[in-house]
């Protein structure tokens, strides 16, 4: 009688913590970010297939499925640095041999030159350029990627790609500019 | 329990941890009264001196202009004015070095005074009754006043604020080594502060203002304590001296206990900070009209014969104030903005004196020293002790070290005031402040990139969704039966349709191209390659054959022009020719003679339906409604028409490459081109597609980087008109291209040109001409041995016609010469030489043109060679020499400017390809 007692008493201790225990994980579930959009967090995404994938996207997730991280040159290597530490794999140097700190830059359409194709606007992939058929395409600045999409299908070759212009916002302090110590 | 306010009241000040006690250097400059600058020969107003946007520009360079008259127009986003600080003339605006460390140029006005120094009018109040808020708020914006301690944050901005201020504090306390402008500037203007004050309680009416003054300045606190005996709001409070309670957040603590919060301001706890000088600016706003066009400047250091406090009109530049103080520089002179602790070196003395420079310290080599070496941390944490805002400097330091940016903020780094304790109590000489400074920036830019890449998604992803929707409404499109063309046009085609019945009895040969194309049509839904698309395609078909019928019945009249005939014929065969290409087969040329009452616009036509049977077959399914509108568009008029021919051949273009297998010639595209000549839009757009070509056989090239050698000549020829000799230049370039292209694969041969070329020679120049092309395509054919590639057999007349006159002559022979290097290029194991080559260009040199072609002929060959003998780069070295030659070609008409422009743009060509070469992206 005793036993059957506590296997009752123990049962119920069981139900009891396991109803409460279910109801936590529900509760108290942890939104864990999937490991794409992590992956497609870390990447600049400036969708210029420079990866071989049609944008950031597609690649986070060839890259979730085991892909190289190192093929993402708008990056740079502290692009690939991330990635590896988030596959838990070996950064390895960018697999175009690119430079590792990328110069960013900004599309400049010449624009006397430009013939109004709108080859340019097809191609780029943020929607970053305006312009309609027959009349001048100008790019806005503040939305390219600098991805280079548009620069092959100009016909006429109009399409610069110049670098960023440093301003006092994007300027850095060089260590040792300023000497703060005094001496009495 | 006392409430806070009666703590406050009674006198009760508070400590903010840490601090340190630098040596104060203040009575350097405070022993003489403020005193004032002469004119200085210019000055120099950046058009954004504070925090937020620049206003709009509202003067031109050469205006005159008097002092305070004002010289931007604010917008929204905390733009402030600025304002003329004298009278005079604006000699430029343009970009000057800014008052920043960086002295990165920023637009500004450089304003000549003219030592009148006459004002404008101003409208000056003896009391602020009947002004409310926004009235006031309004005239502190308009007066262009910024916060005038160092943040330069917008006063309007801050006194409109929308939380309830509990406490306004006025800030005297100047902490900073050397600075004593408020020091004075209370000294000798304590009414006009008290006054400014009073505008701000009114505006904010707070329970109490407080105003902190460091106890090393007796004589302001004196100053100040009398001008404001008569308002009991107002409490002036000698605290202790300890760097840096002038800070924001540090003065709030001492002087009410409260703390801002992290990440906060201090509207937050219901605080709001004010500088003494801002408020001397507000009141000289509201009381007597005045535009803040000035500031105290306190210039110091052991360099400065007399130091003292100046008045310095806005935008003098910083060696003004150094010299007029009678300034003697040492070896390796620095000259900081601001104070030593938190100011900055200056690259150059001629910087602006801005709303927020309130020193300008020049100290020799004994009084500051150069930083030392820095050494190792020793952890001795001195500067966690001395950080006033208890954050632990040496943690962020190795963080900001390993640049790992997600540590330096959960240590709270967007706290540090940058005060620089820290660094001046570290034994080991870390600039740790600097550390911090660049790791502020690199997270403020990666934060930037992170909302930047942010967006960028989101229009890739609202661009995707898009394109899926009107991919699906186009496929919708197909299903729905064929929409028929608006009347109007499907008149003028009919018409057109029927004038060719009436006037040519070849006209059946429209009908048997259109026949044939059934029949291979037919032929080809057997063998349909593409299952995905063939649906679709057929359905095209069909209903394209559907629009023809209509179109055939309804031919009634007999008018309309002929360029819409051949636009017309054109469209009937390019749509024959797509529709035998769907099927997957190689279809012969449809026959061009049916519309040959022209030739020129036959060889339009042609290249209209030639384009789009590369397109059908390349993407049968896709665009083609695109195109067919375009072509329809096109036979409304001829320059029409030639645009259309243009992106015919551009889809051609894309097709070709895309397809990468038989590559057709394109040889009579050139006719159209010469047509488009007949007006500058039409050159300008044939010009453009040559131009594309040439990039895009530059391109092709990556492989084996080939030489568009032909580009000279044809550039040498051009002359009289310059554009006509860009189209040539164009054409030429386009061939070579294609001729890398064709290189790849066996291009097709057009075996019996030759006899159609035979008729030509009806003048020596033409002869030549003629011959070129006859060499080039002999060697072709004998090239083309293995296969027996399909002939466009109407090619021919379109070219025999061309050689009307010398320009086009000079296309031809451009033509000719492309075609020998492509069948060099095709053969490039078994190379031959055509024998007769030499005896034509004997013949050919009776004037400079011919001579020209006939030297395009020669170096042609001479590259062949060079090619035979192998190496792609050798090539590029052939280049340079080619280009060297062409020059004194070229100079056979000097006059003519522009080619050199057009020489310019062949460089460029070859410029980009050989740099596509080198694979290293340096474009332009």
């Amino acid at each position: 009688m005793t036993l059957l007692y506590a296997l009752i008493a123990i049962g119920a201790l069981a139900l009891v913590f396991g109803l409460i225990l279910g109801y936590a994980a529900i509760k108290y579930r942890v939104e864990s970010n999937p490991i794409v959009d992590q992956v497609d967090a870390i990447l600049p995404q400036t969708q210029c297939g420079q990866c071989g994938y049609p944008g950031c996207r597609p690649y986070a997730e060839a890259i979730a499925n085991g892909d190289d991280v190192n093929k993402c040159p708008p990056g740079g290597e502290a692009t690939v640095k991330k990635l590896a530490d988030l596959m838990g794999v070996e950064a390895k140097p960018l697999a175009g041999g690119e430079e590792a700190e990328p110069i960013k830059k900004v599309a400049y359409i010449r624009e006397d030159e430009c013939i109004g194709c709108t080859k340019c606007i097809q191609a780029c992939p943020v929607d970053a350029i305006v312009g309609a058929t027959r009349q001048m395409h100008t790019i806005i600045a503040d939305e390219c990627t600098g991805c280079d999409l548009c620069v092959e299908p100009c016909p006429v070759d109009c399409i610069d790609m110049i670098p960023v212009a440093e301003t006092k916002q994007s300027w850095k302090w060089q260590i040792d500019a300023i000497p703060v110590k005094q001496l009495d | 329990m006392e409430t806070l306010l009666e703590q406050i009241e009674s006198g009760k000040l508070w400590q903010f941890p840490g601090g340190i006690h630098p040596p104060e250097q203040k009575s350097i400059s405070n022993q003489v009264s403020i005193g004032s600058l002469p004119l200085p020969e210019y000055l120099v107003l950046p058009l954004k001196q504070h925090i937020g946007a620049n206003g709009q520009l509202l003067v031109n360079k050469g205006e005159h202009v008097l002092k305070g008259q004002v010289l931007t127009q604010p917008g929204t986003n905390w733009s402030l004015p600025i304002h003329a600080p004298t009278s005079g003339t604006i000699t430029d605006i343009k970009p000057m070095p800014s008052a920043h460390p960086s002295a990165m140029p920023e637009l500004s006005i450089v304003l000549t005074p003219d030592g009148e120094d006459k004002w404008c009018d101003l409208q000056a109040r003896t009391s602020i009754d009947g002004l409310d808020n926004k009235a006031l708020i309004d005239i502190i914006h308009h007066a262009g006043i910024a916060g005038m301690g160092g943040a330069g944050f917008p006063t309007y901005v801050k006194a409109d604020s929308a939380k309830t201020i509990e406490f306004l504090v006025v800030n005297g306390v100047e902490c900073e080594p050397y600075i004593t402008a408020d020091d004075m500037l209370m000294r000798e203007h304590a009414e006009d502060i008290i006054r400014g004050i009073e505008v701000m309680i009114s505006i904010l009416s707070p329970q109490c203002t407080l105003v902190g003054i460091e106890d090393n300045k007796p004589e302001a606190l004196a100053a100040m304590k009398l001008a404001a005996q008569h308002n009991d709001k107002i409490l002036v409070r000698a605290i202790p001296t300890k760097y840096p309670s002038g800070g924001e957040k540090q003065l709030i603590k001492v002087l009410t206990s409260k703390e801002v919060p992290s990440g906060g301001i201090p509207a937050d706890v219901g605080v709001l900070v004010q500088n003494v000088g801002t408020l001397f600016a507000v009141s000289e706003a509201v009381y007597k009209g005045k535009p803040l066009i000035e500031r105290v400047v306190t210039v110091t250091g052991n360099t400065i014969q007399t130091p003292q406090n100046v008045w310095a009109l806005l935008g003098s530049e910083v060696k003004h104030l150094l010299y007029s103080q009678g300034f003697t520089p040492v070896d390796e002179q620095r000259v900081i903005m601001g104070g030593p602790m938190m100011g900055f070196t200056l690259p150059t003395v001629r910087i602006p004196v801005v709303k927020t420079t309130n020193c300008v310290l020049a100290p020799d080599n004994q009084e500051l020293a150069v930083a030392g070496q820095e050494q190792a941390c020793i952890r001795c944490s001195a500067c966690a002790d001395a950080c006033p805002q208890t954050l632990l400097p040496q943690q962020l330091q190795w963080f900001a070290k390993g640049q790992e940016y997600d540590k330096l903020e959960e240590y709270n780094l967007f706290d540090c005031i940058e005060c620089g304790a820290c660094s001046y109590v570290c034994p080991s000489e870390i600039p740790l402040v600097q550390y911090y400074r660049v790791a502020k920036a690199e997270i403020r830019e990666q934060k930037l990139e992170k909302v930047k890449a942010e967006r960028a998604k989101e229009r890739f992803e609202a661009r995707k969704v898009r394109l899926e929707k009107e991919q699906e409404e186009r496929q919708n499109r197909h299903k729905r039966p064929a929409r028929s063309a608006p009347a109007k046009d499907k008149a003028k085609v009919s018409e057109a349709l029927e004038r060719v019945k009436k006037k040519r009895p070849e006209q059946s040969a429209v009908q048997a191209a259109i026949e044939r194309a059934k029949a291979k049509k037919a032929d080809g839904d057997a063998t349909t390659l593409e299952p995905d698309n063939s649906a679709v395609a057929l359905e095209r078909a069909k209903r394209k054959e559907q629009a023809r019928k209509y179109k055939e019945e309804k031919a009634g009249t007999d008018q309309g022009s002929a360029p819409k005939d051949a636009v017309a014929a054109a469209i009937a065969r390019a749509k024959a020719k797509k529709a035998d290409k769907e099927t997957g087969k190689a279809s012969s040329e449809a026959p061009t003679e049916a519309t040959a009452d022209d030739p020129r616009k036959a060889a339009v036509a042609a290249a209209i339906a030639r384009a789009k049977a590369k397109k059908a077959a390349k993407t049968p399914s896709e665009q083609t409604e695109v195109e067919k509108p375009a072509t329809e568009v096109a036979s409304e008029d001829p320059r029409k028409a030639a645009v259309a021919a243009a992106i015919a051949r551009a889809k051609a273009k894309k097709a070709a490459k895309a397809a990468a297998e038989q590559t057709e010639e394109l040889v009579h595209e050139e006719p159209v081109t010469e047509e488009a000549q007949e007006d500058p839009r039409k050159a300008a757009v044939a010009a453009a597609i040559a131009r594309a070509k040439a990039k895009k056989a530059a391109k092709a090239a990556a492989e084996q980087a080939e030489e568009p050698i032909n580009e000279e000549p044809a550039t040498d020829e051009a002359p009289e008109d310059p554009r006509k000799a860009a189209v040539a230049a164009a054409i030429a370039r386009a061939k070579a291209k294609k001729a890398a292209k064709a290189a790849a694969e066996q291009a097709e041969e057009p075996v019996n040109e030759e006899p159609a070329t035979d008729e030509a020679p009806e003048d020596p120049r033409k002869a030549a001409v003629a011959a070129a092309i006859a060499r080039a395509k002999a060697k072709k054919a004998a090239k083309a041995v293995a296969e027996q590639a399909e002939e466009p057999v109407n090619e021919e007349p379109a070219t025999d016609e061309v050689p009307e006159d010398p320009r086009k002559a000079a296309v031809a022979a451009a033509i000719a010469r492309a075609k020998a290097k492509k069948a060099a290029k095709a053969a490039a194991e078994q190379a031959e030489e055509p024998v007769n080559e030499e005896p034509e260009t004997d013949e050919a040199p009776e004037d400079p043109r011919k001579a020209a072609v006939a030297a395009a002929i020669a170096r042609a060959k001479a590259k062949k060679a060079a090619k035979e003998a192998e190496q792609a780069r050798l090539e590029s070295a052939d280049t340079t020499e080619e280009n060297s030659t062409s020059i004194p070609e070229s100079e056979l008409n000097p006059e003519d400017k522009r080619k050199a422009a057009i020489r310019a743009a062949v460089e460029r060509a070859k410029a980009k390809k050989k740099a596509q070469e080198q694979e290293g992206n340096d474009l332009s």
